[in-house]
């Protein structure tokens, strides 16, 4: 059986200890988020998680999502949890109070993503996919097209969508083939063509669906710069903001795939579909490119919040199933079998699985908080500096994140044994669930491309200074602490590697493109591991100060000392590997020719 | 009409409880807090009078230390309209909570007093009949139904004959029970307002209540561990068993 109940407790940590949350109510238009604030919204958005959304998880799995006759029915309940996630006024958590949203920081977001993610990953999928469009009308649509969709959208009543992917095209979009012809209305187009793979794109749960459609003008040049994005709902909207006639959008079918099975994933057949040109002509990738970010951090904790469920049903199975005996000696003479939890191998499993989650929050953390930043803060060149920072570390969320959950639900499972195997209880779901989060918005190894291609280039490494300068003056500063530099100092060595492992691939990756794409995915990885390694020393720092005057929470802070201990040693020497791998170029996998696969 | 609950900051019911090694009482350290779940009903029975345009205004109390604000927050976010906070660090016993309640309910003077019909922690059960007997106002405990009619509440009890309907002249205080209703999730909106709402704080000695334990606790343990269970051969052996050793049949 899987449980989940929302770590609250480690959210307060990060919040309240790790990073300081009062530096967020500082930033204008903030002020209402204090502490305060982020613990009674993320306590009260939890029991919602634990008693609502998670108890549908595993039957909305076994069911799945039906396609009949053009409409898709969600699993049972999918419905009336909507509705009250709706009316609890959820799905305007961050967005612009100007259109009914709630206005409060991404930081929070975050957090609260996580714990729907945790609860029921396919039921998130909705109002997730309808934040990214509001995102995109918000940032890009004019005042008009803000005043029709935004409202209804962000009140949940309508959902959105991202309509990118094609038939022939989903990484290269500069294929996409969808197109718009211009009517004798302004800014008004009609959409003809195919998208597949459409989340959200046809449901039961809002009464109107408003697509955002990547498509070609007939002038357009090819490629990425041809692109062209569009408003196209389900249902025109009348000039009072009501439900109109329907438009030319019909659902054609839903996949039948491996996990997220009650999140629908659709054809979405657009047949000279009313459209509303949003931005720019022939912009419609760059508009993309603004979103990506916030979009694929969303990925990155989708996995961790898949991750945390997998630990703390894995952590409860382990304390309960009796199996063996501890290797040096009985440990539970009153019961037939000792606990799992004494076995050396179990315990690698559980502390692997805490590690790289409770790690990858912290990282998350620290990268959402440069995010509110990045927006909010009053001085443009600190604005620019946390932009910065989250652009380079947002392929490595997405990526390493995902590509450590994908871990972390396997070993849950391997820790039920047989059990985990078996759908009736949950494990296997997480698993199934969670590997989609390594493809979609950016297959991992894309995002691998995209730190070492662009974002370390970028500006002659500026990006890459950003994190640098901060790592390097904290870690060397903390690396002789007679209690801390057990942490402090194995994190520096690596990143000292890291450092010269940079340099080494921004040379040869000048010469032959081929040396740098051959070692990005390593290379983030190996990134993401220093990046974590930084994070466990200051959780560390933290743990340390705190222990003491813990009054009955030493327990708390002695797991998260622990645990840095274990990351430390057992986690971290993975970049070993990887500066070695990396080091020895792209000629072994470069060499054999293409025929003689 | 005023309506007064009381909320109570207990453990939260998920939470498995462990007794202190010193024996002293529970660990509260680390561990979820939340607002007693019969104080929730309690909350929402009173907010559902004022959806209907029978209250007015909601006070929420709660007295302890200055962590039980947030439970005050729940009940505003919720839908109370003000809270009054009883800030003390001395261990309260039902009979203090009711003396405290009953100088609020004078100050206030509401004409309903809603109340759990337990706290979850100590499930003393006692807090609403003491406070009923000192302000010598009518009780209805347990209710799994409340209308009120005029200047009367109509309380429906579950008994074991069935159900008991009460009328309750009013003012009047009620206790819940589970089945009153369930309790709404707050939503995000009223989290937020919940943040204007005023919470005034007052100590025992502004009320002239001495909140000093009358009971001492000696000594909190773990209820027995389960012993194994014996397999019987026959049945005779079962009925022996009963009779004689359980002395159950
Ligand atoms: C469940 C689900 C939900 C989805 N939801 C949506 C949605 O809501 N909206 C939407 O538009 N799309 C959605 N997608 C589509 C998804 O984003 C794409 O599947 C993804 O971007 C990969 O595209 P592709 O499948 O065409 O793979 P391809 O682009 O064919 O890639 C195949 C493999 O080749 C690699 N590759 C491709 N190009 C390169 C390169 N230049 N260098 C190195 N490696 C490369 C990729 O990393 C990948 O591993 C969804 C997909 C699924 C399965």
């Amino acid at each position: 059986m899987t449980v989940y109940r929302a770590p609250l407790r480690d959210y307060k940590f990060l919040l309240e200890e790790v990073f300081d949350v009062g530096e967020i109510a500082k930033l204008p238009g903030y002020e209402e988020a204090t502490a305060e604030t982020f613990a009674a919204v993320l306590a009260e958005g939890a029991k919602l998680c634990e008693e609502v959304l998670f108890p549908l998880n595993l039957p909305g799995d076994a069911e799945g999502c039906r396609f009949e006759n053009g409409v898709v029915r969600t699993p049972k309940g999918f419905k009336e949890a909507y509705d009250l996630f709706r009316q609890g006024g959820w799905t305007a958590l961050a967005a612009d109070p100007h259109y009914g949203g709630q206005g409060l920081p991404a930081t929070l977001n975050f957090f609260v993503s996580e714990m729907v993610a945790s609860a029921n990953l396919s039921f998130g999928m909705y109002p997730g996919l309808t934040a990214g469009a509001v995102e995109a009308i918000h940032q890009h649509g004019d005042e008009v097209q803000k005043k029709t969709w935004l409202p209804k959208l962000i009140d949940g009543t309508w959902s959105g969508t991202m309509c990118l992917t094609e038939p022939q095209c989903g990484t290269d979009l500069g294929q996409v083939k969808t197109r718009a012809v211009p009517t004798d209305g302004d800014g008004v187009y009609r959409i003809t063509g195919t998208k597949i793979f459409i989340s959200a794109g046809e449901h039961d749960l809002t009464d109107n669906i408003v697509h955002l459609v990547l498509a070609r003008l007939p002038d357009a040049p090819s490629g990425t710069r041809g692109i062209s994005l569009f408003i196209v709902p389900k249902f025109l909207a009348t000039d009072d903001g009501a439900r109109g006639p329907r438009n030319g959008v019909r659902c054609g079918g839903i996949e039948h795939k491996m996990g997220i099975k009650a999140s629908a994933t659709c054809v979405i057949n657009f047949d000279d579909a009313q459209g509303y040109l949003v931005g720019e002509k022939n912009g419609g990738m760059r508009a993309m490119f603004t979103m990506m970010n916030a979009a694929r951090l969303g990925v990155g904790l989708q996995g961790l919040a898949l991750g945390e469920t997998a630990y703390q049903s894995a952590r409860t199975y382990a304390l309960e199933r009796l199996q063996g005996r501890s290797p040096t000696g009985v440990k539970f003479p009153d019961k037939p079998a000792d606990p799992l939890i004494v076995h050396p191998d179990i315990r690698r499993m559980l502390l692997t699985m805490r590690a790289y989650t409770e790690g990858g929050r912290a990282l998350a953390a620290w990268v959402m908080q440069a995010e509110d930043k990045a927006h909010r803060l009053t001085d443009a060149d600190e604005r620019a500096a946390n932009d910065e920072l989250v652009g380079l570390l947002t392929p490595i969320v997405k990526a390493m994140l995902t590509d450590n959950a994908f871990l972390v639900t396997n070993l849950g499972m391997q820790i039920f044994g047989g059990h985990g195997y078996i759908h009736d209880n949950g494990m296997e779901q997480l698993v199934r669930d969670c590997r989609i989060t390594q493809i979609y918005e950016g297959a991992n190894g894309i995002q691998a491309l995209d730190l070492v291609g662009r974002k370390m280039g970028q500006h002659t490494g500026r990006l890459l200074r950003r994190f640098f300068h901060p790592v390097d003056q904290y870690l060397r500063a903390k690396m002789s602490d007679p209690a801390l530099g057990e942490f402090a100092l194995p994190a520096y060595r690596a990143f000292g590697r890291l450092q010269q492992t940079t340099a080494l691939l921004a040379q040869k990756g000048l010469v032959n493109p081929d040396e740098a794409a051959a070692a990005a995915a390593e290379y983030l990885r190996a990134f993401g591991l220093v990046a974590l390694g930084y994070v466990w020393t200051r959780i560390a720092e933290v743990a340390l100060a705190k222990r003491g005057m813990a009054n009955g929470e030493a327990a708390f802070y002695d797991a998260k000392l622990a645990t840095a201990r274990f990351y430390m040693a057992k986690l971290l020497p993975e970049t070993g590997a990887l500066f070695a791998s990396i080091g020895s170029g792209a000629k072994p996998v470069m060499e054999l020719a293409a025929e003689a696969f | 009409m005023k309506l007064l609950v009381a909320v109570k900051r207990v453990i939260d019911y998920n939470v498995k409880i462990r007794v202190k090694s010193d024996h002293t009482g529970v660990e509260t350290a680390n561990v979820k807090m939340s607002m007693n779940p019969f104080d929730e009903i309690g909350v929402e029975e009173a907010v559902r009078l004022k959806e209907a345009g029978v209250a007015t205004e909601i006070v929420a109390v709660s007295m302890g230390p200055a962590p039980v604000q947030e439970t005050i927050r729940t009940a505003l976010a919720m839908g109370a309209d003000r809270g009054i906070h009883v800030e003390t660090d001395v261990e309260l016993q039902p009979l203090a909570v009711a003396k405290l309640l009953k100088a609020i309910a004078e100050k206030e003077q509401p004409q309903l007093i809603i109340l759990g019909k337990q706290a979850i922690d100590d499930d003393s059960n006692a807090t609403g009949q003491m406070l009923a007997a000192l302000l010598g106002w009518p009780q209805g405990t347990f209710a799994s139904k409340l209308k009120i009619e005029g200047d009367t509440a109509l309380v429906t009890r579950e008994v074991d004959g069935g159900l008991e309907t009460e009328a309750l002249k009013l003012p009047a205080l009620i206790t819940t029970d589970l089945r009153l209703n369930e309790p709404r999730y707050a939503s995000l909106p009223n989290i937020m307002k919940a943040k204007k709402k005023t919470i005034a704080k007052l100590t025992a000695g502004e009320l002239g209540i001495d909140v000093t334990p009358h009971l001492t606790v000696l000594k909190v343990e773990e209820p027995p561990k389960r012993q194994a269970g014996v397999k019987v051969k026959t049945v005779e052996e079962l009925i022996d068993k009963l009779r004689n050793e359980a002395r159950v049949i």
